[in-house]
């Protein structure tokens, strides 16, 4: 069995040393701002030998994620992170590395996109590469960031899914707070991912292949993309067969859709990332006074769990979304869209209610859950649903 | 739950305190330490704020501090631009890096407020980085001192996780004087 060790650190310090512990050939990163101290501390560790990756500073965020491409390609085992404005220079490179089946694994310190300028924690970066192709997990603490980096290397590179995944974690309160956290040894870990074994490497000279070729009208691309979509369906098996093997390991378990106080509530928050937390505290609170709510968390978002989201939601009177990202001219943010298409075969038809919240790091305080929380009251009380989407603590003068 | 409010300056070492505070709360047998920083574009010498927090039980909240039951003030120059004592729960504890007594702070309000002089201690064991002496470490020591919560052999060997060499040696010696030179009672403002 593994030894375990627990930290006192930040979520950026345990994916760095997560992706030490994967091994990876090949890391490209440029330190736009705002770039992330993953690749910082994982550069550290290059120059100190700690482990050998090959290290490619590059010029730009979209250089990075070529690079990233070029060398998966050739056959290597590839990890970098990036952020906010580094994602958005990079979302070209995103499909192509899907595109070209490549299972690089990237972090994403989620942070908002300008203008006005803001480098601060919400969802608008990654969401914006929501189409892009990536399997992509999301991180409600240091610890799930951990985890969800050692997972991704599995799952990326197996032969049913070959994908790029993106393992996201929430800017300044995930990846910059200190929380504890329990990291296996080396050894463990670098079992448990294995070595990687590409079929089709750039640099196999002993069986030549071509990645990423022309292909237009008549050519096979609208096939190519079927086999994204197979791919990706693939990935729900693939995401739950590693999460069971790495929780006998880790003795940490992993659902798709973790739920919180769900076994009598008659009314639930949906969330994805570290507004969790906040979440799961005021729940526990409004449970002791005997309501009965609870928390739905969702920490896969592509390929993303309708199912065991319908599952989880069943019969509930109210729902809230929490969506810490815009679609403007939807009818509500990401999650919104996504939760009540997956409620659309419910026998019964739940009122479900957006908020949008936390945007360019606007501090999620308890009371603006606890609103959210009472409006569902209201509702399962028979009160009108609230027109969403609801902008969250937003000063009243906007 | 304790909740902890940090007031320092960019580059002061305020995130380093934090962090030193929560390892020392986990060696001090508190199950959940969180620490955060401001989450603002930190500029040096510009004031900024980090929260952390102790408790019994693992801390899954994760807005910043604005009820805090201590304030933490690295030097004496923050008080006039900052504001620390908003927010403070009743009864809280106010620990101020200060060469002046507390009764000279010009602050008032229900709470205990501890003048210490962190800086002194840090000058004394030679914590002294361009010129400057850095309490980043020795405020800790003033902190386990004034509140008890955290011990000062937890805070010792805190520090010598943040730090290595001689460095280490240094900031545990400055946390030392801070906390054998702060007072655990403070005075009822």
């Amino acid at each position: 069995m593994p030894e375990h060790k627990t930290l006192a650190a930040t979520g950026n310090t345990v994916v760095a040393e997560a992706m030490r512990q994967c091994k990876p050939d090949v890391m490209a990163a440029y330190p736009i701002t705002p770039q992330t101290t993953i690749v910082e501390e994982y550069a550290a560790m290059v120059a100190k030998g700690r482990v050998h990756t090959e290290y490619v500073t590059v010029e730009s965020e979209h250089s990075a994620m070529s690079a990233c491409i070029g060398a998966s390609a050739a056959g290597a085992r590839v990890m970098t992170a990036t952020s906010s404005q580094g994602l958005a220079l990079m979302w070209e490179e995103l499909h192509i590395a899907a595109g070209m089946r490549l299972p690089i694994v990237m972090a994403n310190a989620n942070r908002a996109l300008s203008a006005p300028i803001n480098i601060h924690c919400d969802h608008s970066d990654i969401m914006g590469a929501r189409d892009a192709g990536w399997v992509t997990y999301f991180a409600e603490t240091a610890q799930e960031a951990y985890d969800n980096t050692i997972m991704a290397c599995r799952v990326a590179e197996h032969p049913d899914v070959m994908l790029p995944v993106m393992t996201t974690l929430d800017g300044f309160i995930t990846t910059h707070s200190i929380d504890r956290v329990s990291v296996m040894d080396d050894e463990s870990v670098s079992g448990f991912v294995g070595q990687y074994v590409p079929k089709t490497a750039l640099l196999d000279l002993e069986n030549p292949v071509m990645h990423g070729a022309f292909s237009g009208l008549g050519g096979p691309y609208f096939e190519f993309k079927k086999q994204q979509r197979i791919a990706m369906e693939n990935a729900r098996k693939v995401v739950k067969d590693v999460a069971e093997e790495y929780a006998k390991l880790s003795g940490r378990p992993f659902d798709v859709v973790e739920t919180w106080g769900m076994e009598d509530a008659e009314t639930a928050i949906v969330v994805m990332g570290s507004t969790a937390g906040n979440t799961r505290h005021v729940a526990r609170d409004l449970r002791a006074k005997g309501e009965r709510m609870g928390l739905v968390k969702i920490r896969v978002w592509r390929p993303f769990p309708h199912v065991e989201l319908a599952a989880a939601l069943k019969g509930l009177k109210a729902v809230a979304v929490l969506d810490r990202a815009e679609s403007f001219g939807a009818e509500g943010g990401p999650l919104f869209l996504e939760t009540r298409s997956a409620l659309y075969d419910a026998a019964e038809r739940i009122p479900v209610v957006d908020y949008i919240y936390g945007l360019g790091g606007s501090d999620v305080k308890l009371e603006l859950i606890e609103r959210a929380y009472k409006d569902l009251s209201d509702i399962a009380a028979g009160g009108a649903a609230p027109a969403g989407p609801v902008y969250l603590g937003a000063r009243e003068e906007a | 739950m304790h909740e902890i409010r940090w007031h320092g300056r960019g580059g002061q070492g305020s995130v380093t305190s934090s962090k030193i505070l929560a390892e020392a709360a986990f060696r001090s047998g508190w199950c959940g330490a969180t620490a955060a920083p401001s989450f603002g574009a930190e500029r040096r010498g510009a004031p900024v704020t980090a929260s952390t927090r102790i408790a019994r039980e693992r801390i899954r909240v994760l807005s910043q501090v604005t009820a805090p039951d201590v304030v933490v003030v690295l030097d004496d120059s923050l008080l006039s631009v900052a504001n620390a004592e908003v927010g403070m729960k009743p009864g809280g504890t106010m620990i101020v890096n200060t060469t002046r007594p507390a009764s000279a702070l010009g602050l008032f309000g229900d709470f205990r407020l501890v003048a210490s002089d962190v800086t002194g201690a840090a000058e004394a064991a030679g914590v002294i980085v361009g010129g400057q002496p850095i309490v980043s470490a020795a405020i800790v020591g003033a902190f386990a001192k004034a509140t008890g919560l955290v011990s000062l052999e937890s805070v010792k060997a805190a520090i010598g996780e943040a730090f290595s060499g001689s460095a280490a040696a240094k900031n545990v010696e400055a946390a030392r004087i801070a906390y054998e030179c702060t007072s655990c009672d403070g005075a009822a403002t």
